[in-house]
Formats: C-alpha cells, structure tokens, sequence
C-alpha cells in the first residue's frame, strides 16, 4: 500500500482491479474482489477451520451488520485515496467525525451481540473486522474510546 | 446487505436473490458490495454536505463523479464476465447485485454521469426498469415519497 507509492497503482495491478485498490483475489479460475464478498466466499468452499459466518441466521445477520458498519460505513471515509483529496488541514476533523459515528454503533451493537467476541462465544468475520479497524482507529489516534467489551 | 441475506435465508419462497453456485453468489456480492462500501459512502447525503460545505460546490461535483465513475467502470468490467444477454448482473436471474445496481444508476443520473458511458450497465439497469417489483420500488411510488 505504501512501498513504491503504492503498489496497487501499478499497471500491472490496475489490469487485475481497475479501481486500483486491494484485496483482490484469484482463485478457483476467477477473480473476486471485496473484502467481505471474499471471506464469505472462502468460509464457504473452504470448510475445516473456524466458521466465520455462524448457522443461525439472526446471529448471521448480526455478523454481518458489525462487518458493514466498518466495510461501508468507516473504511470507505479513512482510505488512503479520500484522504489525499480532503488533504492535511481538513483530514484529522474528518477522521474523527466518521471513526467516531462508526464506533458508536458499533459499541451499541456490540451491547446487544458479543459474548466472549463480537457476536456469542465464537470467533466470527464481524472479529475480522474489528480488530483492524481498532487499529487504524489507534494508528489515527482516536483516543476518546474505551472498549469494554 | 445484511437485511437483504436475512430476508432472503428465512423468507424462501419468492427469487432467490442469492445464487446457489458458490462463485456465483460471490460475484452477486462482489458487485453488490462495489455498490454499498465503493461508491454509496461517497454520495451520502451527509457526505455531500460536509464536502459542498468544506469545499465548495464545483470540487463537490468533481468528488461524486470521481468515485460514482470509479465505482461504474469497475463493475462494468466484471458484468462483461458475469452478464448472460445484458438482462441481469449475473446470469439469466434476478440478484442481490441488481436490487443494488438499480438505485445506483438513478443515483448516477441525478449526478449527471451518462450511463451510455457503460454499455452493460445501461442495458441491464434499463431492462430492470420495466420489471414490475422495481417499478413499485421506485422512489417516487413510495407513500412518502417528497415531490420536489
């Protein structure tokens, strides 16, 4: 994302995803791009590990809410690309407005969902989710939040 | 998105609007979620006035045709793979992906994108169109929908 001012700029890579941005991935003879189109993918034909998606279905939809909180409603405003159109002056107030809003929910939706992780006593996609954001939220230096759960 | 896999796992019986094929489904959702994370973040209402109100009016336009553009170009790369005959995202069926496509494209056309632009897009989206179920789903068939 950063050696060489970004690899994903490359033409090499604009062949495989024209909007230049990651993950993409190639398997089965095709490509899928999107994080969460990709996980579910793989927690689908790639059976044996830990299921990423539980069998219940309301527990399903509760992963998947706490995973779009953070895949469509904060990692969209922190990427790399918006934030070199928003520029230095106006980036730090943008950040904490969107990271804020977006952590907010998803701490009211953890009240109701998590157990020992985010939803019940079992590791899920929503646990994928987070822990990178937490550390793109740390990295920005969103402080005002303390995680109880 | 996770409304629409809830109702479609637990309310069976209509369109299934998620395929059966694994990597189809994933392209349904690949489109889908091009839609949802890739482009609708970027022309949210509140977005939109955060920018007009930071930048101004002219970059406000530049910054929804940049990433609606963006957006388009990506997933009319990927229809030319997942289109059977310029009816529907994947295949010869109704998907998760065209009840997402649908509000984008009339999204698009209220930002002034000309759609022509993306062949496949324009031919799906205008089949959709004259489907009944996207007829009454449209903005101003709603009960409260707010005549401008």
């Amino acid at each position: 994302m950063i050696k060489e001012g970004g690899q994903q700029y490359s033409e090499e890579y604009t062949k495989i995803n024209p909007k230049q941005e990651v993950p993409a991935l190639e398997i089965d003879g095709h490509l899928i791009l999107q994080s969460l189109a990709i996980i579910e993918y793989l927690d689908e034909t790639r059976p044996g590990g830990v299921r990423l998606l539980p069998a219940d279905p309301v527990k399903r939809a509760q992963v998947r809410m706490i995973s779009e909180i953070i895949n469509s409603g904060i990692q969209p405003y922190q990427n790399a690309n918006v934030l070199k159109r928003l520029g230095d002056e106006k980036k730090t107030e943008w950040l904490q407005f969107y990271l804020s809003k977006g952590m907010r929910a998803i701490e009211a939706a953890l009240k109701e969902t998590s157990g020992k992780y985010c939803v019940g006593d079992e590791v899920s996609m929503a646990d994928l989710c987070l822990i990178p954001q937490v550390y793109s939220g740390k990295h920005i230096s969103i402080n005002r939040f303390v995680f109880n759960l | 998105m996770p409304i629409i896999e809830y109702l479609n796992e637990t309310r069976p019986g209509g369109v299934d609007l998620l395929p059966g094929d694994p990597m189809r489904r994933a392209r349904a959702r690949m489109i889908a979620e091009i839609i949802n994370s890739g482009i609708q973040p970027y022309h949210n209402l509140n977005v939109v006035n955060k920018i007009t109100e930071e930048m101004g009016k002219t970059k406000r336009d530049e910054w929804l045709k940049f990433y609606v553009c963006k957006g388009l170009k990506s997933i009319e790369q990927i229809l030319a793979e997942t289109n059977s005959d310029g009816k529907y995202c994947i295949g010869n069926n109704i998907s998760l992906a065209d009840l997402c496509l649908v509000p984008q494209v009339n999204s698009a056309k209220r930002f002034k994108v000309k759609i022509a632009d993306y062949p496949l897009i324009d031919s799906i989206s205008t089949h959709l169109d004259q489907i009944d179920e996207f007829k009454q789903a449209r903005p101003e068939n709603q009960i409260d929908y707010i005549k401008k």
